[in-house]
């Protein structure tokens, strides 16, 4: 359960909002719950409704509407290039198919290990430094800019290896 | 004016970490006059007085609408309590990525602009909304509140006075839509970010339903300097319907993209060339956008190149200045490829609260694809330009007209494309 697990997080998340509106709480409690296995379970949603005093359902709304939530498993990591207008100008679209071809992968897919799904993504601001992506996992996210596709392959391979051991019958391909 | 306020030797009124680079260090940040100004408006300024220095700075919005900035603050309704002041940090546009180099390099004075603006309004409680891909942008701000709280910045009884603020942060979680300030109030109150019907506009009825102030990072970052320069400082720069500097992101096809400070009234011209080196591999300049992919696309010949960016001059070549994130399309690229780009980017982007702007966006997605990929007829590019015209005008918020923009002006303006991919299947970027 968050409560016991994040106790001190989820009375620092609390304390940004004024006490009668307890909801304003519930984006960061998702990225609480996230943490773990980047992706929110049916429980984390019902605990995080009764944290903030909505129901479930409008928990998972929530995670329905942003795209940085998830309610289902993926890779360990998301390796998320931006391919909007300013970057495919820059070469991202290329970029991105490189990057799968070399992974053996298509746009949207995990790797065979489970270890990191490659992503198209919407503008993420950094539309001078293309081609570029993000990393996100449950801890947080990360931008690499100027980005050459040696290096990101090499830094998925990293990923890889530090991505915990995943069941196969579940994430894997 | 004392030596202190000559700023002969600043480079800079934003991007001053380019000059100062350890500016992030509060102790050196502080050395270079911060926090003097939020000290000298606590101490012995009116909340008042705050709000007419940045009125008669001439100060307006730098998140794309261009509203005075002072006359927003002053509309604050002071019959209902508490008020609140919301940093727009959403920055999402494509093309704009000048909010985040400040917070990066300049994150006192902007920390700073949030404080002043509060004591203006007379709110304790600041939040700042940051997209949620600013995740360890969030985290180097808090840090920063932190160091603020330890140094007496911020807290209880401020300068030793009854004055009491706070400031946090609150990331979002990737939807662009948040970056209009009334999906942004619904998202700080954790609800689905959609926007609410205007009015009321948040000086009245903001978050939690209080009046509230929400203003772009760029626009409080400029604040700190006014109060402590003087409002005819801030005047002596850009022009004067649009005074003062602006941040122009700078992308696309060009060599050196980037942020640029430069007056407002500098002209597309001396942007392109002066300063970003010019279009890599000889081309020529085809198209501007100058508010990133919400704009117009602006035919670039001499008379758009020459025109100053500015809030009034350049609707005068069929644009808005918006952001003035500027992007550069060179001849080698097609504008049916282009607005099925930025339609994608809508379409995803869309909250689905009105039906013009979820289902138009969905439709003209749809044609600008078959367009894109020379499976078109005439017909389709009508009824492109059909729909479009059935959403302009006709949404909740900007949005809906915003997707429009590219689709509309660039049918219109350059036609021999449109000719070239429904003449021959094979024609598509």
């Amino acid at each position: 359960m968050l409560a016991e697990k994040y106790a001190e997080e989820i009375q620092a998340i609390l304390s940004k909002y004024p006490p009668e509106q307890r909801r304003a709480a519930v984006m960061p409690l998702i990225y609480l719950a996230q943490q773990d296995q980047m992706y929110v379970t049916k429980a984390a949603m019902q605990e995080i409704g009764d944290i903030c005093g909505v129901s479930s359902t409008e928990v998972a709304s929530i995670i329905g509407f942003y795209t940085l939530y998830y309610d289902q498993p993926g890779g360990a990591y998301r390796v998320q290039v931006c391919t909007d207008l300013p970057c495919a100008l820059r070469g991202a679209e290329q970029f991105l198919d490189s990057l799968c071809g070399n992974l053996g992968i298509q746009v949207g897919e995990i790797t065979p290990d489970g270890a990191v799904t490659v992503e198209a993504v919407m503008c993420l601001a950094a539309c001078d430094k293309a081609p570029m992506f993000q990393v996100q996992s449950g801890q947080g996210l990360s931008y690499h800019e100027n980005q050459t596709v040696e290096g990101a392959l090499a830094l998925v391979d990293d990923l890889r290896r530090r991505a915990p051991a995943r069941r196969k019958d579940v994430y894997g391909r | 004016m004392d030596a202190d306020n000559q700023p002969l030797n600043e480079q800079f009124v934003l991007l001053r970490h380019r000059q100062h680079l350890n500016i992030s260090d509060l102790d050196i940040y502080r050395r270079l006059g911060g926090f003097d100004a939020f000290q000298k408006a606590i101490t012995s300024m009116q909340p008042g007085d705050v709000t007419e220095i940045v009125k008669a700075s001439g100060l307006r919005g730098r998140g794309g609408a261009g509203f005075p900035t002072g006359m927003k603050w002053a509309f604050i309704d002071y019959k209902n309590w508490p008020h609140f002041v919301v940093a727009n940090a959403d920055e999402s546009e494509p093309g704009t990525f000048k909010d985040r180099e400040i917070m990066e390099g300049n994150p006192f004075q902007f920390l700073e602009g949030v404080a002043l603006c509060a004591y203006a309004i007379q709110s304790q409680v600041a939040y700042i909304y940051l997209r949620g891909e600013f995740w360890q942008l969030a985290a180097w701000l808090d840090r920063k509140i932190a160091e603020m709280e330890a140094a007496g910045l911020l807290g209880e009884g401020l300068f030793g006075t009854q004055y009491n603020l706070r400031i946090y942060t609150h990331l979002g979680a990737g939807a662009y839509i948040c970056g209009e300030e009334t999906a942004m109030l619904e998202s700080l109150e954790g609800k689905l970010g959609q926007p609410r019907l205007r009015p009321p506009f948040p000086p009245s009825f903001g978050l939690f339903g209080k009046p509230t102030v929400v203003n772009n990072v760029e626009t409080l970052t400029n604040v700190p300097l006014i109060v402590a320069r003087g409002a005819e400082w801030y005047r002596s720069m850009g022009t004067e319907k649009s005074p003062g500097v602006k941040i122009f992101s700078l992308s696309g096809s060009i060599e050196r993209s980037g942020n640029y400070e430069l007056p407002l009234g500098t002209t597309f011209r001396e942007l392109i060339y002066t300063h970003g080196g010019g279009i890599p591999g000889g081309r020529q300049v085809k198209a501007i956008m100058a508010a990133g992919a919400s704009s117009a696309l602006i035919v670039a010949n001499d008379e758009a190149l020459d025109t100053p960016m500015d809030y009034e001059s350049v609707p005068r070549v069929g644009a808005q200045l918006g952001s003035a994130s500027v992007i550069v399309i060179d001849d080698s690229v097609s504008i049916p490829w282009l607005i099925n780009k930025t339609m994608h980017f809508f379409k995803h982007e869309s909250c689905g609260k009105c039906t013009p702007c979820r289902e138009g966006t969905y439709w003209m997605m749809h044609l600008t694809d078959r367009i894109a990929h020379g499976a078109a007829t005439r017909e389709d590019v009508e009824l492109l330009r059909d729909v479009a015209n059935q959403v302009k005008g006709k949404c909740l918020c900007a949005l809906g007209d915003f997707s429009t923009e590219a689709v509309l002006t660039g049918i219109e303006r350059f036609q021999a494309d449109f000719e070239l991919v429904v003449a021959s299947p094979q024609a598509s970027t």
